[in-house]
């Protein structure tokens, strides 16, 4: 369980709300600062992709703001998105969502996510996540004044909730599941088969779905299971997504929801008072990514999968154990061979061979042991970076 | 099969280690197909790209257009092969327009490649006229440009 007592702010400062001030801060952020400190580091710390926006999508940005886009857009977005973004999840998905009432373009998927949970959440409202998870679900879950509930995860279940765990842990409480596969800091996938357990779960306990899918383009191998396409889903499922891995969009803020017109409508209640709109050139350079984009995203994905299992081979020939990740851009490899806590070793490894990984505990308790190495950096930072880490283990592996 | 052209062309010094880790091919697999590869000259050599300018020793560079007359049977094929076999030449082709060669001539200096034009090139028989433009600026060279941001100065050194 997130442990919110001994990780909160010391000196209680009546000025700052309870409910921040008692909320644990990212444990990315401290690694953060240790590290803005040091020179020539490798990081496979980052979560984001390496490469740029492609051209096209920048050239309509600048292109946009020569025009003079530089005003709000309605609150739902700009209609012609919307309109692509139909077409797109009809065309990878297969699935059909009313461009006017059922879309919202939201400033990045963050606060889509933020905005669905606010939507639903009435105080002490439970919602369940797994774990380890992306960093914002308990946090944001939180903030929304409901409590996030943990199931863990390991390698055995391939790190993906099992219907059963959920069940055991289901009250007159519980609100929502929120999932997030392919995942962070996992990589991990749902199969048909574990996303139709957990979606007659929903079904039969009368639960909402929430279902982060930034990263549904980027799967090697499998194809992504969009969860609102499972039969009797589309009714309860808030479909969270957006631009940023899938086209390199992160620093655009560019993001969006979809689900029926009751979820829409209470989530642009909150976004038309507290964002107003989505950025308009962000707004506009989307437009032309999902129009003209696929090219780049399907080079970038191939480019993503070779780097993928070089790291995977790698980690695993230098004594790093690792599950094969299947989607996202993260490789979650087990450090147990050391004896060493995910922070100790990733500390360690920093300071000794200044290769930057995230501890899996920065994720929740059940990343006790695993660390998060990210591969979208290029093929030689990854060899680098596993040539130091191989001699970082040979040192420090416990010999018994 | 593609993917591993895909993958030399990006990067020389890939291994067949590497590139068969990359590709989920056996080694042995990738190592035949290059072999192979190299001996029907559908690899044709590895190259690196060099900022000579960071060493102070950049050379000179033209672009020429050549107007030529085409002849008989071989077109403009024979004449072709006359100026590409130069050293001087970097690259030729056979463009359409209002020319029909255009070459890319490397040299030590402009002397060099204006020698190259005036004694060897417009002497030819075929060669009507030539036009020289000597190149200011490398931007961009086989898809690499020469001068971007580092990485470090774009992303954060570690994000969620
Ligand atoms: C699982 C997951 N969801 C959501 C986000 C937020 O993405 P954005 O707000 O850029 O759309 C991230 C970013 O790292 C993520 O990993």
């Amino acid at each position: 369980m997130l442990n919110i007592e001994s990780t909160a702010i010391e000196a209680r400062d009546n000025l700052i709300s309870q409910k921040v001030a008692t909320l644990p801060p990212s444990g990315i952020r401290k690694f953060f600062d240790l590290l803005s400190s040091m020179e020539d580091i490798i990081s496979l710390g980052i979560g984001e992709p390496d490469f740029v926006t492609p051209w096209h999508i920048r050239e309509a940005g600048t292109y946009s703001l020569e025009k003079g886009y530089t005003m709000y857009t309605s609150n739902s977005g700009m209609p012609e998105l919307r309109q692509e973004l139909t077409s797109y999840l009809e065309l990878h998905y297969g699935i059909s969502y009313h461009p006017e009432h059922e879309i919202l373009v939201t400033t990045g998927s963050s606060e889509g996510l933020d905005l669905a949970l606010r939507a639903i959440i009435n105080p002490g409202d439970e919602v369940i996540i797994p774990d380890p998870c992306y960093v914002a679900y308990p946090a944001d879950i939180i903030l929304a004044g409901g409590v996030p509930i943990l199931i863990p995860t390991n390698e055995e279940n391939n790190f993906v909730v099992r219907a059963t765990d959920i069940e055991a842990r289901i009250t007159k409480q519980t609100k929502a599941i929120l999932v997030g596969y392919p995942a962070n800091p996992t990589g991990a996938v749902m199969s048909k088969k574990e996303s139709r357990a957990i979606s007659e779960l929903a079904k039969k306990h009368d639960l909402l779905v929430i279902s982060d899918e930034i990263y549904a383009r980027l799967v090697y191998g499998d194809e992504h299971i969009c969860f609102p396409s499972l039969p009797m889903m589309r009714e309860c499922t808030i479909l969270i997504s957006g631009l940023s891995k899938s086209h390199a969009m992160t620093g655009w803020r560019i993001g969006y929801v979809a689900a029926e017109r009751r979820f829409i409508q209470a989530l642009t209640k909150i976004h038309q008072y507290t964002m107003l709109s989505a950025p308009t050139i962000a707004q506009m350079a989307a437009i032309e990514a999902l129009r003209n984009g696929e090219a780049e995203v399907q080079k970038m994905v191939q480019e993503y999968n070779r780097r993928r299992r070089f790291m995977v081979k790698r980690l695993n020939e230098i004594g790093l154990p690792c599950f094969e990740p299947k989607g996202a851009f993260y490789a979650f490899p087990s450090i147990k061979a050391t004896g060493m806590s995910s922070e100790e070793f990733a500390e360690k490894l920093l300071l000794e061979e200044k290769v930057a990984v995230v501890p899996g505990t920065a994720f929740g308790a059940c990343g006790e042991g695993f660390v998060r190495c990210c591969y979208a950096t290029s093929l030689s930072n990854i060899e680098e970076a596993l040539r130091r880490m191989g001699r970082f283990i040979r040192k420090n592996r416990l010999t018994t | 099969m593609k993917e591993i052209f895909e993958i030399l062309e990006q990067h020389a010094r890939a291994t067949p280690e590497q590139i068969s880790t990359m590709v989920d091919k056996p080694v042995s697999e990738v190592e035949q197909i290059i072999k192979q590869a190299e001996k029907d000259r559908t690899i044709l050599k590895y190259r690196t790209i060099i900022d000579w300018s960071k060493l102070g020793q950049e050379d000179v560079w033209a672009l020429i257009e050549v107007r030529v007359t085409p002849q008989r049977d071989v077109g403009f094929d024979a004449i072709a092969e006359r100026i590409y076999q130069f050293p001087e030449v970097y690259s030729a082709y056979l463009v359409s327009g209002t020319y029909e060669l255009a070459m890319l001539v490397r040299g030590k200096h402009m002397q060099e490649i204006s020698s190259f034009v005036t004694e060897k090139l417009a002497p030819l028989e075929q060669v009507q006229s030539t036009v020289t433009h000597f190149l200011l600026k490398r931007y961009k060279e086989n898809g690499e440009t020469f001068h971007l941001l580092k990485e470090a100065n774009r992303r954060l050194p570690i994000t969620p």
